[in-house]
């Protein structure tokens, strides 16, 4: 198509009309998540304008600002599993709530001495504890599934989130039962801090498990992910391990659903079972669906379009079911590949315009 | 031993419901392949108007059930021309997403229409009255709605395998170019079976009324607990459908009797995991066999 473009433009200098439409030369030119100058331009104007936010927003905004940060780190790893190795999971909830009570624990329950919660140890260390812990339980959740596909792995992820959620309620000493689990506010050098700079560490560790993601999708595990989504049959042919890598899929993913559950705790302070629910599953499946399967950017604006609508609506919470529902069905039915899809299609035509 | 009797008796009344939401999800993924979420949702909406039909406009209780199904049916139906058809384009994981979606919309618009307040559906056989049948004992309505259970299942089994109807269903399920090339009318064929589907889960969720109560979110344990044994038996087998719901009822009956009733949900589903880890196709689910 872009030696045809230049043919058509008859004069001018050919390389530059090449450069316009963008003529890829390596696979590896395929796999940037920024391109170009303008790319750079309108990256560092998105990451400024996250960053200056809390200056100019209300209160409530930096709150749900916080949220899709969270949920987003939750929507990526999904996303991995999901979109990019082709494994179902309705159970993702289970490993956010998994990381959540590890942070929770780590930060509530042991006794940190003041010094080390002056270096803000004690929510790095939770942090950790949320990834790691969650991590092992998705290897855990992987080992069956390397058995099981379609209709049957989505009822034995279902029934893992759902297994979570009735251990959180019914283990007492573990969650603090329907009271709940108070998480105490962060504090760095004796002083706590305030939603602004919450929402920073947010969007900080967001924004970095973000780009991490996108570089592991596009070194040679993310390939081994996308020949197995494609065809397992066929990847096992080619020397892809299908036990080593779905494994690592679900590892990966739990871990991003691990950490976002400890950002969560970070931002709500307070946990209670009924946050984990098979509708939050649900509502992360539908995120990376929305917002467009097997894509980075996709999960991101999933999370941001199903964590605002809802409380965008929450004046007539009564609505708010048929709202979101009516949402989701739509966006599908008019756009399969979801609204990062949609956005790509826009583009392309922008500057193939007027072929 | 007369204890472990009373558990498998009160386990089978509660696996007949399962095995009848089974059945309809069943029949919808053996034709479309698609995991219909909205399953419980509807059912529960379908309740909801044979509510409405027996207490608001005072129908006698065969017209209201007939009515409510009716009804269910063609609601299920028009979801697949209205909604599902036009997004034909979408990924298998895409219409799983719109039926979710759907599920949401049907939650929300009963609860607009009936509110959240739980309902007592009047019905005709008792909760009370019971039967003694040597040393058991068994309700009115238990053995009322496993037997109108059964009787279903033997007519979906006749319809399935025994009809021209049924005929066509299994062979727009096993190929569909080719059935649409020998003149089935494919569309028709997948609407009827949304609307039958519909119609069997609404079944399901009038015969569970009296006794769950009935609100917006009451088919949401049945519908996972028939998911679950749709899958336990093999999502392609209507009888591993029957076996898996029948089977899941009795083991969390006597799990709840002997054991814990509040992890008897949990243990459901270990067990359902440990026997896919053995036989991932289900019970009685084919062989997974593929082309390479």
């Amino acid at each position: 198509m872009a030696g045809n473009a230049a043919a058509w433009a008859g004069g001018g200098d050919p390389a530059e009309k090449l450069r316009r439409v963008e003529l890829r030369e390596r696979y590896e030119d395929d796999l940037f998540l920024v391109r170009g100058p303008a790319g750079w331009v309108a990256a560092a104007v998105l990451a400024g304008g996250l960053a200056a936010l809390p200056l100019v927003a209300p209160k409530y905004l930096i709150y749900i600002a916080s949220l899709v940060a969270v949920n987003a780190v939750i929507a990526v790893g999904l996303n991995v599993l999901v979109g990019y190795t082709g494994q179902i999971s309705l159970g993702h909830a289970g490993f956010v709530a998994i990381g959540a009570y590890a942070f929770g624990i780590v930060a509530a329950r042991i006794p940190w001495t003041p010094a080390a919660g002056a270096w803000g140890v004690p929510w790095i260390a939770g942090l950790i504890a949320a990834g790691a812990v969650s991590a092992v339980f998705g290897l855990l959740v992987g080992l069956p599934a390397l058995r099981l596909t379609g209709p049957y792995l989505t009822i034995a992820t279902l029934g893992f989130g759902i297994a979570v959620h009735q251990v959180l309620i019914n283990w007492e000493w573990l969650s603090g039962g329907r009271a709940g689990l108070f998480v105490p506010k962060l504090t760095f050098a004796g002083r706590p801090l305030g939603d602004a700079e919450i929402y920073w560490i947010a969007l900080i560790v967001s924004a970095a498990l973000t780009v991490l993601a996108f570089h592991i999708v596009r070194s040679y595990v993310g390939r081994a992910f996308v020949a197995i989504r494609d065809s397992d049959i066929a990847a096992e042919v080619m020397g892809v391990s299908l036990t080593t890598y779905k494994t690592t899929a679900f590892a990966v993913s739990a871990a991003y659903a691990g950490l976002g559950g400890g950002l969560y705790a970070i931002v709500l302070h307070y946990l209670e079972p009924n946050q984990f629910t098979l509708l939050e599953s649900i509502t992360y499946f539908s995120m990376i669906v929305v917002g467009g399967l097997g894509t980075i950017p996709g999960s991101v604006l999933g999370a941001a379009l199903l964590t605002i609508l809802p409380l965008e609506f929450s004046g007539f919470r009564q609505w708010q079911p048929v709202v979101y529902g009516l949402a989701i069905i739509v966006v599908m039915a008019l756009e399969p590949r979801g609204v990062y899809g949609r956005w790509l299609k826009i583009k392309r035509w922008f500057k193939t315009w007027p072929f | 031993m007369a204890l472990l009797a009373q558990y498998v008796i009160g386990g089978l009344a509660a696996g007949g419901l399962y095995a009848l939401v089974a059945l309809g999800i069943v029949l919808l993924y053996r034709t479309s392949r698609i995991l219909n979420f909205a399953h419980g949702d509807l059912a529960t909406f379908g309740t909801f108007i044979a509510f409405s039909l027996l207490v608001t406009y005072h129908s006698p209780f065969a017209i209201a059930s007939a009515g409510a199904l009716l009804i269910t049916g063609v609601i299920g139906a028009a979801f697949y021309f209205l909604i599902l058809r036009p997004a034909r384009d979408a990924s298998l994981l895409g219409k799983i997403v719109i039926t979710l979606g759907f599920a949401l919309l049907l939650q929300g618009t009963s609860t607009l229409l009936w509110g959240t307040d739980t309902k007592v559906l009047p019905f005709p056989l008792s909760d009370v009255r019971v039967y003694r049948l040597g040393g058991l004992v068994v309700s009115q309505i238990s053995i009322g709605s496993f037997l109108i259970g059964l009787v279903l299942m033997g007519l979906v089994y006749v319809l399935v395998q025994r009809t021209k109807v049924g005929l066509a269903m299994r062979a727009v399920s096993q190929n569909l170019v080719a059935a649409q090339a020998l003149g089935i009318p494919a569309k028709s064929i997948f609407a009827l079976t949304w609307g039958l589907a519909s119609a069997l889960g609404a079944t399901a969720g009038i015969l569970l009324a009296p006794v769950a109560l009935l609100d917006p979110s009451m088919m949401l344990d049945p519908f996972l607990k028939g998911f679950s044994a749709a899958v336990l038996g093999g999502i392609d087998s209507p009888p591993g459908a029957v076996a898996g719901g029948l089977l899941l009822g009795v083991i969390e009956a006597v799990f709840a009797g002997y054991v814990s009733v509040r992890f008897k949900t949990t243990l459901a589903f270990l067990i359902i995991i440990a026997v896919l880890i053995v036989r991932p196709e289900g019970m009685l689910g084919r062989e997974y066999k593929r082309r390479v």
